[in-house]
């Protein structure tokens, strides 16, 4: 059994294609080296001048068009089915952002990693919340881009119960490589149980859970190490070298300046890191106010 | 074979001094200063290829910051492309060798041919200012992907300028190109009887001349949405980024055709001089650069099908990407016939010819995979495609451009480099490409994407492998490169024609005099390659 549906279509005309190329490639290259051979000067002392034969070229011209045509067909065999999810299919959000994926059910779970049920259709609603990223399973030979401002969506059915790798292949700028996650197939009574289990937030600071919802872990620790942006570790009261417009300032970060930076995100920039990657979070007032209390004790 | 004993002033001779060079209007010389640039940068490209080569030698942090790496195969792309690639044959080799070919003193604009390179060294300088200026050079890929590339911090403007000017530079040569080859054919020479290199440089001119504008103003639009924030590409301002996608493959995929057909050019030029008999096919490799030239404006679809493509334009996109293969392999079967009866001389140009072929089979096989719908939403975006367009780039043009530079070495200098050095040279080289750009292709089939600073642990051996090919890979390339540098000082003299070709080129002096031919060059009776020692075959 193959891991998603579309495996067979796209391992079929991978490899149809693959074996009549490694044909053509050895035969032609086994021709060109029998012929050094034979019609070298010391063995064929006075060449022959042949000007063409249109025969020939007939050939050569019909038989690769009707194999690459044949290249063609199977390879929109194995894609058509890609392009309409059936009607039936479970529909989960997918989200992309600078460097996480996070996937929203319907029932308002929320989770960094995709379960599914076994043999049950899955749509994935692709969102970008910042630039392009594209969604891809290796295992189940399907990706699709995730690009900000359309509704993109990809389809298919895990057929075979087991953890498999979900990468970006779309560059994405500093942490690409590491915007990593997974699918999960699980049978359907075990995806159930997963699906009602309950996220328990209610112990956690409402501060942490906006900022894991918005990836700001993505760029910045709370260890004191570097990553794309500084760190949150001892951040509030600490002096910090910015660059507003090209002129370099020295200021103590405080609630208002983390306020401010969080609405007018390139307004400034401390010096030393990119810039141009802060982005625009839609946060409410209140909300803005949990993440700098949560911050505060990041000590 | 008589050595012309008659004392004459050579091209490089003719005048002396810097400036000499520098604004100088002889086409040879042109050729010469791109020769000497391009070169130039292709190490430097090849330096940056190596470091990435190292970082992925182990997963996680070998030798510099993600930020550091992506900046690293930014740079390493654009100056392969736009400063290496690109100009690589039509301007040394073109540059050099069309007038001769067509038996004329020089291109039909001189000054406009200096104003092309002088663009070029500026287009050069604003790449290489990014490393200086700014926060650096840019991290985005060289295909600027909006909106990544208009948020992004660092230097994109000044990169993006940068392909804006050297689109110019090559917009005048390919239109110098072409009304040299339409006034300046020496009488009696019409267009089938022009050598084949001339025809691929013709099929080549017209698409720098009509494809290059779009890039140029595509890259203007980033520099305008970057700088007065215009919402063109960006959503969040209004802008579509798919819209750049189209824009920037429109130019973008018939570049790849700028980039293959001059080497296949090369190739039917080296062919029948080493096997001293006439092309096979002559129209059929004449009119498919033609061919190729003209389908492949259409088939740009095919970088984007996972990009959000309707049904129909996906079927549409795939089948015209397949029907380019058809023109390519009528010149691999026509090349493959030309050596059928011929009588070889097996020197290191047709080595590099031959081992073109090999190459570029694997390299337009593996395109065929990425124009099948199915497979290519699997592979579209991994190693795969690395692996394909080096195999293309690399060792395809990469490798006409090294068989060009051993054909015509003899011609330029008038010297004769170490032959046993060079066919070493080639050996390894071939070698290592293969075993560094092979391991990419299964690294793509196992599902390892592009543009990755880390990687899982699965995918470490074929990295390794990769990297050691990379060894050995740079190391041919210094033998070759030294014994070439070493032969154009120090080599013995070579005879006027030591291939015994009968293109114009070979009826002059090696180096050739400032104005080319002495005397007006003979075209061969009965078509550009028709040997007269050879039997005729009714």
């Amino acid at each position: 059994m193959y891991a998603s549906n579309f495996v067979e279509g796209v391992d079929f005309s991978l490899y149809f294609i693959l074996a009549i190329s490694v044909f053509f490639l050895v035969g032609i290259t086994a021709v060109m080296i029998y012929f050094l051979f034979r019609y070298r000067k010391k063995r064929n002392p006075v060449a022959t001048n042949i000007e063409g034969s249109w025969t020939l070229e007939i050939i050569w011209t019909v038989v690769p068009t009707i194999l690459v045509l044949m290249m063609f067909w199977y390879g929109w065999v194995g894609y058509r089915p890609m392009l309409t999810a059936p009607d039936d299919a479970m529909e989960i959000q997918a989200v992309g952002q600078m460097w996480k994926w996070t996937f929203n059910y319907d029932n308002g779970k929320s989770s960094d990693t995709l379960v599914i049920p076994i043999d049950k259709p899955i749509k994935l609603n692709l969102v970008s919340k910042d630039v392009l990223h594209s969604l891809y399973i290796p295992a189940f030979r399907l990706k699709q881009d995730v690009v900000p401002g359309k509704d993109f969506s990809m389809w298919f059915i895990g057929q075979k119960l087991g953890r498999y790798d979900i990468l970006c292949a779309e560059y994405c700028g500093q942490l690409h490589s590491y915007m990593l996650s997974s699918v999960t197939v699980v049978e359907n009574d075990e995806f159930d149980k997963w699906l009602a289990e309950e996220q328990d937030n209610s112990n956690e600071h409402p501060g942490l859970t906006l900022m894991k919802k918005n990836a700001c872990f993505s760029c910045h620790t709370t260890d004191g190490s570097r990553l794309v942006g500084p760190s949150f570790k001892g951040v509030v009261g600490r002096s910090e070298t910015i660059i507003v417009d090209d002129k370099e300032e020295t200021i103590t970060v405080d609630a208002d300046f983390i306020k401010h930076k969080l609405q007018n995100p390139l307004s400034s920039n401390v010096k030393g890191f990119q810039s141009g990657l802060m982005p625009k979070l839609p946060l409410s007032d209140q909300e803005i106010s949990h993440i700098i209390d949560y911050v505060s004790t990041i000590k | 074979m008589t050595v012309d004993t008659l004392p004459y002033t050579t091209f490089f001779k003719a005048k002396k001094g810097i400036m000499s060079w520098l604004f100088t209007l002889d086409h040879k010389r042109v050729a010469l200063l791109y020769l000497y640039s391009i070169m130039t940068f292709f190490l430097v490209g090849a330096s940056l290829g190596i470091l990435m080569r190292l970082e992925l030698f182990h997963p996680g942090k070998d030798i510099v910051e993600p930020h550091t790496y992506n900046q690293i195969f930014t740079l390493h792309g654009v100056i392969m492309i736009f400063l290496f690639i690109i100009p690589s044959i039509p301007a040394v080799f073109g540059n050099f060798f069309l007038p001769l070919l067509l038996g004329t003193d020089d291109v039909a604009f001189p000054k406009l041919n200096l104003f092309s390179f002088w663009l070029y060294v500026i287009g050069a300088l604003f790449a290489l200012g990014t490393l200086v200026l700014g926060d650096g050079p840019a991290d985005t890929g060289w295909t600027f992907y909006a909106p990544y590339s208009v948020r992004t911090g660092t230097n994109v403007t000044m990169s993006v300028v940068a392909a804006f000017v050297l689109g110019f530079s090559s917009i005048l040569t390919g239109l110098n190109f072409i009304v040299t080859i339409h006034r300046l054919r020496t009488p009696g020479m019409g267009f089938n009887q022009m050598p084949l290199f001339a025809w691929s440089l013709y099929a080549t001119s017209w698409i720098q001349l009509l494809a290059t504008p779009v890039i140029g103003i595509t890259l203007l639009m980033i520099v305008a949405e970057r700088v007065f924030g215009v919402g063109l590409f960006d959503p969040s301002i209004g802008g579509d980024p798919v819209l750049y996608q189209h824009m920037f493959w429109i130019y973008s995929h018939p570049a790849v055709y700028i980039m293959a057909l001059p080497a296949m050019g090369i190739v039917s030029e080296i062919i029948p001089t080493f096997a001293q008999r006439t092309i096979f096919g002559y129209k059929a490799i004449a009119y498919s650069s033609m061919a190729i030239a003209f389908i492949g404006y259409f088939v740009w679809g095919h970088h984007m099908f996972t990009s959000g493509m309707s049904g129909p334009a996906a079927y549409i996109f795939s089948i015209l990407t397949f029907l380019v293969a058809i023109p390519t392999s009528i010149k691999v079967f026509n090349w493959l016939a030309t050596l059928y009866k011929g009588s070889i001389n097996i020197e290191t140009p047709l080595l590099f010819a031959l081992a073109f072929i090999f190459n570029f089979l694997i390299g337009g096989l593996t395109g065929l995979v990425n124009g099948a719908l199915a497979a290519d939403i699997h592979l579209h975006d991994t190693y795969f495609v690395v692996g394909h367009f080096h195999y293309v780039m690399f060792g395809g043009t990469g490798f006409a451009f090294f068989g060009a530079l051993h054909y015509w070495f003899p011609k330029i200098w008038g010297k004769m480099y170490n032959k046993k050095v060079a066919n070493t040279a080639f050996a390894t080289l071939l070698i290592g490409f293969n075993i560094l750009y092979f391991p990419m292709i299964i690294l793509g089939i196992m599902g390892m994407p592009r543009r990755y600073y880390d990687y899982l642990p699965e995918f470490t051996f074929w990295n390794q492998i990769s990297t050691v090919g990379s060894w050995i890979t740079v190391s041919s390339l210094i033998v070759l490169i030294v014994n070439l540098f070493v032969a154009a000082n120090k080599g013995k003299k070579a005879p006027d024609n030591p291939w015994d070709g009968i293109t114009l080129e070979w009826q002059t002096k090696s180096p050739p005099p400032l104005e080319n031919f002495d005397k007006m060059p003979k075209i061969p009776e009965g078509g550009p390659y028709n040997y007269p020692n050879a039997k005729s075959s009714s």
